[in-house]
């Protein structure tokens, strides 16, 4: 059997008793990418000569029983800094750039043994839902290769889907791990504000970035994230509360009794059929199986769009602000003062959606606009949060859609910025509280046969019930392990 | 409530970001920001008197911790990123323009 075809605990369990070296699970892996990613484009770089090395070094000590994810290949996204390995934002403004440091994230999947074998794409500095954004290459859907991956975390979306490997970090500043993993069939968590250190993570809008991952399974999921999450003295947003063992306490999940809200503002306009008939399918499993769904109004949907895109923009138009061709990346040619090396090369180095929410956010930071936009999307993001609370005050978790739609097809929205941001309706709104939300594959579009992702948000630092309501639908459904005819995998 | 962004405003806006905009740049950027920004003006109509802003979920208050020095020296790593050195510092075009004088 393929490795891509079993899991973290059935590998670690080969590991352990010798029945496969970590040098032969990492040659699989590059074997896999070498298949696949001419026609799917996940990775920016390969790490193949230091993936071998570590695995040559794993094999040689011996995996213990309690290294759980020991050398197992799996992927980075490339907006998060690896030390002498290129970091590139997939933008032109880094595209030689090899960080002096590992984020922390990068350092804590070193100290457990994990293999990186490479850099994801993604959209420029996670900026997108497509990966079209990219300033290097279009990721490709594994499921359809003329769709798009979904963004901003597409490349590690792909590369899951593909089978190239078990797991890949995403971030998710908007909807950008759980956006990508509905549109690919696979399973991506975005945790708790706080629960990921952002250290090392290029930052994008940071009261909104959170680090988490893309996974085959959702078991899978719970190990890997508990490999990654916990206080940070690098990082004064992280949360001093303790990680709990995600993975085995699945072992204690049901979802009888479970109460699950479901907004009707989630299932209303602005979502697509096919999306919807998939959503209530998986809805009425949960009842069968003896949860309890009440219907429940969440107001202030709406307004996450237009809220988030201030905000974030915002923070981004302040965060960006380093890339001024004077210390490290990409300077432009032809320079004659230093005004013109910061506006040329922030004029030639950032590409065009970058741009846009560059200028949105100086926009609405300015003298004369900062009451009207800021503050008040600021003010809005409160009521948000509070609707959120309060469904939660009374309900475990909250379901509905990942996304409004299934995978589109690559070209279809990126001449129309504004309908490419509403692709991120049912995601922006959790990112603005700072909950835990999770996209597991529940089904296929009956118009086009593409994978549909239900989501599952749960209460601040609950990633537990998140993870054990997306465990037992797995359990009872064979939807995760469906995969897409790619290389003549099947 | 807000009205159009218009080309004036964006080019102050793209002064501000240190970013420039060619004309046809402009054609294009401009109407693509105005649709966004009518997405904006749905929030001038709520209601958010004595709501009190919120700029991060973060839970964590104050955190602090020991000012110990650590040794951090990577100078010859950091420089190799810089687009320009010269004799261990980083190099960058005259801060005045001469040719202005």
């Amino acid at each position: 059997m393929a490795f891509y075809d079993t899991d973290v605990t059935q590998l670690h369990d080969d590991l352990v008793n010798k029945r496969v070296s970590a040098t032969e699970l990492t040659q699989a892996a590059f074997a896999r990418i070498k298949a696949t990613d001419d026609q799917v484009k996940a990775f920016l770089a390969l790490n193949e000569e230091a993936a071998l090395k570590q695995a040559a070094a794993l094999d040689q000590a011996g995996i213990a029983p309690d290294q759980m994810l020991a050398g197992i290949p799996l992927a980075v996204k490339d907006n998060i800094v690896t030390k002498g390995l290129t970091t590139t934002a997939a933008s032109k403004m880094l595209a030689d750039f090899k960080p002096v440091y590992d984020a922390t994230v990068v350092d804590k999947l070193h100290q457990a043994g994990v293999i990186n074998v490479g850099k994801t794409n993604l959209d420029e500095f996670a900026m997108g839902s497509s990966t079209e954004n990219s300033a290097f290459q279009t990721t490709k859907n594994p499921w359809d290769l003329t769709r798009v991956p979904g963004g901003s975390s597409g490349g590690s979306a792909a590369a899951v889907a593909a089978g190239d490997v078990l797991g890949a970090v995403g971030t998710d500043t908007g909807g950008s791990i759980r956006q990508p993993a509905s549109f690919t069939g696979v399973v991506g968590m975005k945790p708790t504000y706080g629960r990921v250190s952002r250290w090392g993570v290029i930052a994008f809008g940071s009261s909104f970035d959170q680090v988490g991952w893309l996974s085959q399974s959702v078991k899978d999921n719970a190990y890997m994230l508990e490999a990654i999450a916990g206080l940070d003295a690098k990082d004064m947003t992280s949360s001093h509360l303790a990680v709990p063992h995600y993975a085995a306490n699945l072992a204690q999940a049901d979802v009888k009794g479970l109460k699950i809200a479901v907004p009707k503002e989630y299932l209303g306009e602005g979502i697509d059929e096919d999306v919807k008939e998939v959503i209530k399918a998986a809805l009425a499993h949960y009842e069968s199986l003896g949860a309890q769904i009440d219907e429940v109004s969440m107001p202030h949907t709406k307004y996450g769009i237009p809220a988030y895109y201030i905000l974030a923009s915002s923070e981004a138009s302040s965060n960006l602000q380093r890339f001024d061709g004077i210390r490290y990346g990409f300077r432009a040619a032809d320079v004659k003062n230093l005004e013109d090396v910061y506006v040329k090369t922030r004029s030639e180095g950032f590409g065009p959606e970058v741009k846009r929410r560059i200028m949105l956010g100086t926009f609405s930071l300015s003298a004369g606009s900062y009451d009207a936009y800021f503050a008040k999307a600021a003010k809005v993001r409160r009521l948000i949060a509070d609707d959120f609370n309060q469904v939660l005050a009374d309900h475990d978790v909250i379901m509905g859609p990942t996304a409004v739609s299934t995978a589109f097809k690559v070209g279809a929205e990126i001449t129309d910025p504004t309908k490419m941001y509403l692709n991120d309706l049912l995601t922006v709104s959790v990112n603005m509280a700072g909950l835990p939300g999770m996209s597991i594959p529940a089904g296929f579009s009956k118009a086009n046969g593409m994978p549909v992702g239900l989501q599952i948000i749960g209460k601040a630092f609950d990633e537990q019930t998140v993870y054990d309501a997306g465990y037992v639908f797995e359990q009872t459904t064979d939807f995760h392990k469906q995969t897409p005819q790619l290389g003549g995998q099947n | 409530m807000a009205e159009k962004l218009g080309r004036k405003a964006a080019e102050h806006v793209a002064e501000l970001a240190k970013l420039s905009f060619t004309d046809a740049e402009l054609d294009q950027f401009v109407p693509q920001l105005e649709a966004t920004m009518h997405l904006f003006d749905d929030l001038q109509q709520m209601d958010t008197t004595g709501v009190t802003p919120m700029y991060s979920p973060t839970q964590e208050v104050s955190v602090m911790r020991e000012d110990v020095a650590v040794a951090s020296n990577q100078r010859d790593a950091l420089l190799a990123n810089a687009p320009e050195t010269e004799q261990g510092l980083i190099k960058v075009p005259a801060i005045i323009d001469e040719s202005e004088d």
